[in-house]
């Protein structure tokens, strides 16, 4: 019995604190792009629907939580020819794996508003474990002003399976993709 | 050796010679695989053959550079005789072409880092971009590199017909001043 009121309890406390922890994602003003490199050409992807949850009290980082979902089928290079070969089998296949996520497993605060997001990195079926470098910027000391988290890290894409088949060979698109994001948030505390 | 020919005032010089030469089969060269390439469907043959195309452009850019400088820099030989308006047509397509030489590649390059797609010289050299990224400037841009490429290859065709009708026709041996060898 005690048992259950304590979880009620801690329930009611998270849901208490979670509205005041919670940061909410302003994808007007955030990006989430990927630079792939073809034949030595660095070319510029972005998704255009992704979410995340974040809970992060700069004071407490360890205590954070990130997760991310992206729509794999928003990805494309902007131009309508290239744009229709993402969400393919080879590439994405967004038909079948719509979603691509990170789930944050630590979150390490390494000062001046810069923190260390480890977690599980989820694409086309495919799970990773990656580390994020995340700077943390805000306009203001006020936890009503956006504050800005930015980063970037690279991935392998054969790792997940991204560019199967006849894409597969390195030399034509090299293996190593760039992840770069800019995220805007309201209702964090201040650093 | 082009320093044999270079004492030849009937003829190009060594350099004028390789350069017209080299120049004409990359011309024929990424001309066809322009053609080509657009056609294709994305696989990594499509890639490769926008890639080389480019390499292949900026190359030709370079080299018309430079042939353009030998050429202001060496008289030409003189004119066979023919009448003043063959003379002014061959002047004409010959001016033509030097502004296609530069105006083809230009264009391409200039579309290539509108789309987004900077170059990278044989997937080494990144070259910069001498105007924005801009999806509809890029549009706007693409189909004259393609009207200047296809104007150039009507002048090559035009510049063909003429070399043939002097070396069938008029039997003047013009085709001897750019012959890359003594016959």
């Amino acid at each position: 019995m005690s048992r259950i009121a304590l979880t009620l309890f801690l329930a009611l406390l998270g849901a208490a604190a979670a509205p005041a922890l919670a940061q909410k994602l302003v994808p007007a003003q955030s990006e989430i792009a990927f630079v792939i490199k073809q034949m030595g050409v660095p070319v510029e992807g972005k998704f255009k629907k992704f979410d995340a949850q974040i809970t992060l009290d700069p004071r407490k980082p360890q205590d954070g939580k990130v997760a991310f979902t992206i729509d794999t089928g928003s990805a494309g290079f902007g131009s309508p020819e290239t744009d229709a070969e993402v969400p393919k089998a080879a590439w994405f296949n967004a038909p079948k794996f719509p979603q691509a996520s990170f789930q944050s497993s630590a979150i390490k605060g390494l000062g001046a508003g810069k923190f260390e997001v480890s977690g599980k990195l989820a694409i086309k079926g495919q799970t990773r474990d990656v580390v994020v470098p995340v700077q943390v910027t805000q306009a203001g000391t006020n936890a009503n002003t956006a504050a800005t988290a930015s980063g970037s890290f690279t991935i392998k894409r054969l790792d997940f399976k991204i560019g199967d088949g006849e894409w597969a060979d390195t030399s034509m698109v090299a293996n190593d993709v760039q992840v770069k994001f800019k995220l805007a948030l309201t209702g964090m505390a201040p650093l | 050796m082009p320093s044999a020919l270079d004492s030849n005032p009937s003829r190009y010089s060594g350099v004028a010679i390789a350069l017209h030469w080299l120049l004409a089969l990359m011309i024929v060269g990424a001309f066809g695989v322009g053609v080509y390439m657009h056609e294709l469907p994305m696989s990594p043959t499509r890639l490769k053959l926008y890639n080389w195309h480019k390499w292949a452009g900026v190359t030709f850019l370079a080299l018309s550079a430079l042939r353009l400088l030998w050429r202001l820099a060496h008289k030409p030989p003189a004119d066979v005789p023919m009448p003043a308006w063959q003379a002014a047509a061959a002047h004409a397509t010959h001016g033509l072409l030097y502004v296609l030489f530069f105006a083809v590649p230009l264009i391409g390059w200039a579309y290539s880092s509108a789309a987004g797609y900077p170059i990278v010289w044989f997937g080494v050299l990144p070259l910069p971009d001498f105007v924005p990224v801009d999806k509809a400037l890029a549009e706007a841009i693409k189909p004259w590199h393609e009207r200047a490429a296809i104007a150039m290859a009507l002048l090559v065709l035009l510049h063909v017909a003429g070399a043939i009708k002097h070396q069938f026709i008029e039997r003047d041996g013009l085709i001897d001043r750019m012959r890359p060898a003594r016959g």
